[in-house]
């Protein structure tokens, strides 16, 4: 909602990339850098107070650049209102964030998911392998330029 | 199996032969494989309405060695596919393959890179049950066509044991 | 070597539950390592089931997906698709009218009691007490009449179609949905009988799986599982969507957050469920109309425009070829799901075609939580783990 909005752009000015509401959502786009302290403010802070994520989303926006991206769907028990965080991560050095699984434990398997179909690396992950395909699969079914029946 | 090579192919093998059969269909104990959607309607088959018990077919074995018939319920994924030859091969002669739902005899809508085309690319399938998901009375159809098929059931003849070690040397 | 030396050194041992296994719900696939019968670690293994519906539906209409949503979790069919429709009426603006709201929210919740009595007769099944299957499948064959009465199909009615429903009730059902739901209460009655104080299920099921509020919120669970550990949230009440506000339920809490408790909450959940249908079958009369909107993105024209008029006819012409086509944008739309939060994240960029469609499953997080409520535990309870988690690996697989 606006407050996180207006939270981050107090603490993060320079990390807010775009504000956009659509259909009463709100999506936030922040840059990937300081990923975890900006969750981590969400949830902490007393008026946001968002204690609890919905899923992790991998995103591959295939003909942009950049390609990939995460988005974050977080829920606040308190005021009963959601926010959607979203960043686009730099094509070079294949797409990497932050994991936030020191923020919530249950980043854990989301982000297991998006390494597995998408490809998307979490630094600091605790354990990060496939979880849905077989461990000795070949390419990340998920992506744009990965055919549907499979090679 | 061994009896039939001492008896030969007479009367008295054809009656021993329609007793088997009818002993058999009788009692053909199902494996426990349900995997997906269709096996809510195995459950359902096997419950109180549908109830497949008067068949004798209400002991769902969990292991393989105990099992007659293998119900292959539900869209056979390629990371579960050589869970499913092991529990094949596990399985004891005679056995016989129930291809149920539309996943398993050929796909159905899930045309993917995850999903086995149907199951009888791995496994040679008796009878082919189609729906998403069959309704209880299309299992129970299906099966009955599967007893018919065992009543008829040769199994003493040389040609039959032919047919048979063929069949175990292409799978 | 000394005799007492080798005696004295121990081993873990690594047991494989599953894929094949009567407990485990369909192909779930735990690594257990145990020290005799005390679990020390255990690693769900899942994907066995895994279809690939999210890069399916990358590649239908909107319309054609709806097939592959309702065989998400399929004991409760409806409700996948509902979730969907509401995602998809979210991102086209649409506003479906009352009586197919009406509708919608009955089906949704007698798809909620099927579901819990499939979870109630699995669940005692698993940890010895094969009578209430029977009991339970006896009342769940009724539902499954309902749906078959709407829509042909027994398991998965599709009828929530993207602006309203596939069409009205047909006639025979409001009796038939009256007499369900005169005779529930009673029914639900045997289910208590059977097991509510009954020793067995109480010592195999108290103190199992216990976790905090804070650490339901920080493991993400949601639904019957969150509200057994006494969070307050429940997202009919909370974010109302489909008119749920004009209905008039209770949330049932947990207090010791074991399995147990979360047994109650659902039996509970049953009749308040029970509760709402009976407020939509007593309105229903007083609400006529249409059960689709009559917005040309969305419907098929009425026939005589379609034979008479040319803006009909090319109307459904385009809503045949090419489907629906919502504007760009991205929506998550989440719902009360019998397993908890169901979330679609549908993504559009202007085409039939969803660009992404990324589903939130309750129970692949539900099952996330399993290593940390096995540690310490025996064997045994890792099956009443399993059970009171409601897992339906095609929604953990997708």
């Amino acid at each position: 909602m606006n407050k996180a909005a207006e939270l981050l752009q107090e603490k993060f000015p320079e990390e807010v990339v775009e504000v956009a509401e659509f259909r009463g959502e709100t999506t936030i786009t922040v840059k990937p850098g300081r990923i975890v302290d900006i969750c981590k403010a969400l949830r902490d802070a007393n008026e946001t107070s968002f204690r609890y994520l919905s899923m992790i989303a991998g995103m591959d926006y295939l003909p942009q650049s950049p390609r990939f991206g995460v988005v974050y769907s977080l829920y606040s028990h308190r005021n009963h209102n959601r926010v959607t965080l979203k960043t686009l991560l730099p094509d070079e050095g294949g797409p990497v964030i932050d994991s936030v699984v020191p923020v919530w434990a249950t980043a854990n398997w989301h982000e297991r998911e998006a390494y597995d179909l998408l490809g998307i690396r979490f630094r600091g992950h605790p354990d990060l392998r496939r979880i849905l395909m077989p461990e000795d699969w070949v390419g990340h079914p998920l992506r744009k330029d990965y055919p549907l029946r499979g090679k | 199996m061994g009896i039939e090579e001492h008896l030969g192919y007479n009367i008295l093998t054809t009656s021993l032969e329609k007793l088997v059969d009818w002993g058999r269909k009788s009692s053909l104990w199902p494996a426990t494989f349900g995997l997906a959607c269709c096996a809510i309607e195995m459950i359902c088959t096997a419950a109180n309405r549908w109830d497949i018990a008067r068949f004798g077919m209400e002991a769902f074995r969990a292991s393989p060695r105990q099992a007659d018939v293998i119900i292959i319920a539900g869209t056979v994924c390629k990371k579960m596919m050589p869970a499913i030859e092991r529990i094949y091969e596990q399985m004891t002669e005679p056995k016989w393959v129930i291809a149920m739902g539309a996943c398993a005899c050929s796909g159905g809508i899930f045309d993917s890179y995850a999903v086995v085309q149907g199951i009888d690319t791995y496994l040679p399938v008796d009878v082919y049950v189609p729906g998403c998901p069959p309704r209880p009375e299309g299992l129970l159809y299906g099966i009955l066509k599967l007893h018919e098929q065992i009543l008829k059931d040769p199994f003493l003849t040389k040609k039959y044991r032919e047919r048979l070690a063929l069949r175990q040397e292409a799978v | 070597m000394n005799g007492a030396e080798t005696m004295k050194r121990t081993e873990t041992m690594l047991l494989n539950l599953g894929p094949s296994h009567p407990s485990t719900h369909g192909v779930l696939r735990v690594l257990l390592e145990l020290d005799g019968e005390l679990i020390l670690r255990a690693d769900p293994d899942i994907g066995y089931l895994h279809r690939g519906i999210e890069k399916m539906c990358e590649n239908r209409t909107y319309h054609k997906c709806m097939p592959l949503m309702n065989r998400l979790d399929y004991l409760a069919g409806e409700v996948n698709n509902f979730g969907f429709c509401l995602a998809v009426e979210k991102l086209l603006d649409v506003e479906v009218p009352k009586r197919a709201q009406y509708i919608r929210v009955m089906l949704v919740e007698l798809t909620r009691i099927a579901s819990h009595l499939f979870w109630l007769g699995t669940h005692g099944h698993d940890l010895g007490a094969m009578t209430p299957l029977f009991y339970a499948f006896r009342e769940r064959e009724k539902i499954m009449d309902l749906c078959e009465m709407v829509s042909g199909a027994r398991m998965f009615p599709l009828y929530c179609r993207i602006g309203g429903l596939a069409g009205d009730l047909p006639e025979g059902f409001i009796p038939a949905a009256w007499d369900f739901v005169k005779t529930f209460p009673e029914k639900h009655q045997d289910y208590h009988n059977l097991l509510t104080k009954n020793r067995i299920w109480i010592e195999r099921t108290k103190g199992v799986g216990v976790m905090t509020p804070d650490e339901v919120l920080d493991w993400g669970w949601s639904g019957p599982m969150a509200r057994g550990s006494g969070v307050n949230w429940d997202l009919r009440r909370d974010n109302p969507y489909s008119s749920y506000e004009d209905f008039d339920f209770v949330v049932p809490l947990g207090r010791n957050g074991d399995t147990y408790d979360r047994y109650l909450v659902r039996m509970e959940e049953m009749l308040q469920a029970n509760r709402i249908v009976r407020q939509v079958l007593e309105r229903l009369p007083d609400l006529p109309g249409d059960v689709k909107v009559q917005d040309p993105r969305v419907s098929l024209p009425p026939k005589d425009a379609v034979y008479n008029d040319i803006a009909g006819l090319i109307n459904h012409f385009k809503l045949i070829q090419e489907g629906i086509t919502p504007p760009k944008g991205e929506v998550y739309q989440c719902i009360e799901a019998p397993k908890g939060e169901m979330g679609f994240y549908v993504v559009s960029d202007g085409s039939p075609q969803p660009f992404r469609l990324k589903i939130r499953g309750p129970s692949f997080i539900n099952l996330s939580a399993m290593d940390k409520l096995s540690r310490g535990r025996l064997l045994a309870d890792a099956i009443a783990l399993i059970g009171t988690m409601d897992i339906v690996l095609a929604d953990v697989d997708r």
